[in-house]
């Protein structure tokens, strides 16, 4: 019996099989390629055109990229040296580098001035982006836009050091008189700022000294990107607390600030941006005195946020309808009186709905930034429009400006975009 | 920044309302620059070049004047306008004379309420058409599809020029100068309309300018010129006799060259009264008496800032046509300098 099986049983396998690769069809590129591309014969059909058109635009592209002139001195020395065959002339982006940038009358030994700002924009704006970081970086970012109008403006400092004080006055006097009554600290802390400037202005006038550390620069040199960045900053960063403030004000209970906040925001919304600059640039010279100048960026300025400022608001008024009644129940339940509710349990909520509205808004604005080239300033559009077309070195270059500005907005805005998602990744507690 | 921006807007805002109300000569002075308004740019008329310094033909105008009143050509503040804002610019008194190859029509003038100060270049719509289409006269563009710019005289003048002539055409709108040249150039339209020295600075940009040619019509008179606010005529005086003595300074053989040595030679009356070494016509004018020589030295007499930013040499070249003296068969005529 012993032997029977040991004919039967000729081989036991003792080890397992080495695993075999799929089958080619079933695995790696090819698999992900008929799952994903050909999958049936209509997307076959698509994927096959998408390619071809994409090729068709390389080949088409490529050598007008690489066949590009980086250093001659105009359009007809590209052409020249071209000979008749298809080349960019990107020569007019580094002959006219520091001007598509900065504007033509930026005084040019004095670069690294908004060059400075623009690099401490991002440690100003770093904390208010990223909740992670140690809270006492906000002191700096308190201290940026005077200490950026100082560098960009230049002049004496007093101007923004008189500024900077009126605020802290007016927070001072806020805060003294906030345990009374709100409103009585509110408009107290306006008051006592503004009184702060009208007598720091007259000190400052006193005080300020012939030669000033930075040279001054007008308003009206600002150009280039340096002045799509600084209207897009400051217009964005204005505009969120007055869009809050009109929403908040829409949903009043009181007549009178319900009504002044319905008919501004429903008149801003009403009027096109273009119209609005050119009220800010053309109209305002008529109501005011011959020979002021007021200064044509704050005007802008001042219309941009009006206009962005409604349509935030209109966004946060979204947001605040859409957090449920139990809320706002649930806040004056616990004791709190409006500005602490609001500052405690409504607006985090409400403005982390509009998160993406508000980026929207952002977004749209600062590419509307672009629209005050139309009003004789020289931003990104209207250097290459004016100025660098109308030269006899660079008339009829067209692609290559435009493509750059192009690509300098897109970085911006699509920067503003990720890190808007991001944000809601963040934000996203649950609900869901 | 913004707050303080505000501030600082604030104060200038106060201590600018205090000047003013002085007549313009005196504020120019007073002020020590001349506030001269200039197109965003137009090629050979007024652009900055590449280290931010303003150049071209009305430029050079802007700079006669300043260094006139103010014996300095590089006293000035210009102040780029558009065709949209450039007369409220000037009626709100941000600058005190329009330099902007500007057209003297007779409701400007009258209605607008400004003051035409001469005419510093005599111009006229005419007709670009590519060579291969085989077109000699402007009269045979008939069911001709033509390129104009919207909203212009421009466009005015051209229905007026084909009913006229009794053929007709097929308008393709444009918004700027810089799309018309890509739309031409891209074939969407037979030919090209637009004011003469533009057309000349358009076809030069072209990467082969011989492949097109401007056709001999001009189909309407356009004369640019230097202007001024109505009601203050001395400043307008002083704009145009600047304008003048330029003009005359090529009649008289003055040039920027010459001009220093002539000043104190002078053997020829007129020469002596224009450049301020006999009689007191700068004077009369409120301005030094070498006011104009001061002018001419700026940037040269009118031949020459043709001929350095819009002359046959120059990318745009233009001929001087219209724009010669009138002893040369042009239309440039200024009064006697008595």
């Amino acid at each position: 019996m012993s032997d029977t099986h040991a004919q039967s049983v000729a081989f036991v396998r003792e080890t397992s099989l080495p695993p075999v690769p799929p089958p080619a069809s079933q695995a790696g590129a090819v698999k992900w390629m008929r799952e994903n591309l050909f999958s049936n014969w209509v997307n076959a059909v698509l994927t096959i055109g998408s390619l071809y058109i994409i090729a068709m635009i390389v080949v088409k592209s490529a050598p007008w990229f690489m066949n590009g002139m980086w250093d001659t001195p105009s359009l007809a020395a590209c052409r020249e040296i071209l000979q008749g065959k298809t080349g960019a002339c990107f020569s007019v982006l580094t002959e006219r580098w520091n001007q598509l940038l900065f504007g033509f009358k930026y005084p040019s030994t004095e670069y690294w001035r908004p060059g400075l700002a623009f690099l401490l924009l991002f440690i100003a704006a770093a904390p208010v982006m990223f909740f992670k970081l140690p809270r006492k970086l906000l002191i700096f970012t308190a201290i940026y836009p005077f200490l950026a109008f100082w560098l960009i403006w230049g002049g004496t400092i007093w101007t923004p050091l008189i500024a900077a004080f009126g605020f802290v006055v007016g927070y001072l006097v806020y805060a003294r008189f906030m345990k009374q009554s709100f409103a009585a600290g509110f408009f107290g802390g306006i008051a006592a700022a503004f009184l702060t400037w009208w007598l720091g202005g007259m000190v400052g006038e006193a005080i300020a000294p012939q030669e000033t550390l930075l040279e001054a620069v007008n308003s009206r040199d600002m150009g280039g990107f340096m002045l799509n960045m600084l209207l897009g900053v400051t217009c964005v960063s204005l505009s969120l607390p007055l869009g809050i403030v009109l929403a908040l004000g829409r949903q009043s209970n009181l007549p009178l600030i319900k009504g002044i906040c319905v008919v501004f925001i429903e008149f801003i919304r009403g009027v096109p941006l273009i119209t609005l600059l050119f009220v800010a640039n053309v109209v305002l010279a008529y109501f005011l005195p011959p020979g002021t100048t007021f200064d044509l960026i704050l005007r802008v300025i001042i219309m941009i946020t009006m206009f962005s400022s409604a349509y935030i608001a209109e966004v946060i008024r979204g947001g605040l309808a859409a957090l449920p009644k139990g809320q706002y129940e649930a806040a004056d339940s616990l004791g709190l009186d409006y500005p602490q509710a609001m500052r405690l349990i409504i607006l985090p909520q409400a403005l982390k709905i509009s998160i993406p509205g508000i980026v929207n808004i952002a977004v749209g604005l600062f590419k509307d930034t672009t629209l005050v080239s139309v009003i004789s300033m020289f931003d990104l559009v209207g250097m290459i429009r004016g100025p660098i077309l109308a030269s006899t070195e660079w008339n009829g270059v067209y692609w290559e400006l435009f493509l750059f500005a192009a690509l300098l907005f897109f970085i911006v805005c699509y920067g503003i975009s990720q890190y808007s998602q991001w944000l809601e990744r963040q934000l996203a507690t649950g609900h869901r | 920044m913004n707050k303080s921006v505000f501030l600082g807007a604030l104060t200038v805002a106060g201590l600018a309302a205090g000047a003013a109300a002085a007549g313009t000569l005196d504020d120019v002075k007073a002020r020590g620059k001349l506030n001269c308004g200039v197109t965003t740019g137009l090629i050979g008329f007024a652009a900055p070049d590449a280290n931010g310094e303003w150049q071209g033909f009305d430029v050079d105008l802007c700079r006669a004047i300043a260094a006139g009143v103010l014996n300095d050509p590089n006293a000035i503040e210009f102040v780029p306008t558009t065709g949209k804002t450039r007369f409220t610019a000037l009626a709100s008194g941000e600058i005190d004379v329009l330099a902007r190859n500007t057209t003297w029509t007779f409701s400007r003038d009258v209605d607008l309420k400004f003051e035409f100060a001469g005419v510093n270049y005599y111009d006229g719509q005419g007709f670009m058409v590519p060579k291969s289409l085989g077109v000699s006269s402007a009269k045979e563009l008939d069911g001709a599809t033509v390129c104009i710019q919207t909203g212009t005289t421009t466009e005015l003048n051209l229905a007026d020029f084909f009913r006229k002539n009794n053929i007709s055409y097929e308008p393709v709108p444009v918004e700027t100068n810089a799309e018309g040249q890509q739309q031409y150039l891209a074939g969407a339209c037979d030919t090209y309309t637009t004011d003469a020295s533009g057309l000349a600075a358009t076809r030069a940009a072209f990467e082969v300018p011989s492949d097109h040619i401007i056709l001999p019509e001009i189909v309407s008179k356009e004369p640019l010129g230097p202007l001024v606010r109505h009601g203050d005529n001395e400043w307008g005086d002083v704009i145009r006799w600047t304008l003048n003595a330029l003009i005359a300074a090529e009649e008289l053989g003055v040039t920027s060259a010459n001009a220093a040595d002539m000043s104190t030679a002078g053997s020829n009356p007129e020469v002596n009264r224009l450049l301020g070494s006999e009689g007191n016509l700068g004077e009369m004018l409120g301005l030094s008496a070498d006011w104009a020589k001061n002018a001419i030295m700026a940037r040269g007499n009118y031949a020459e800032i043709f001929e350095k930013n819009i002359g046959e040499n120059t990318p745009v070249g233009l001929a001087r046509g219209l724009n010669a003296q009138w002893t040369d068969g042009g239309l440039l005529y200024s009064p006697p300098f008595r």
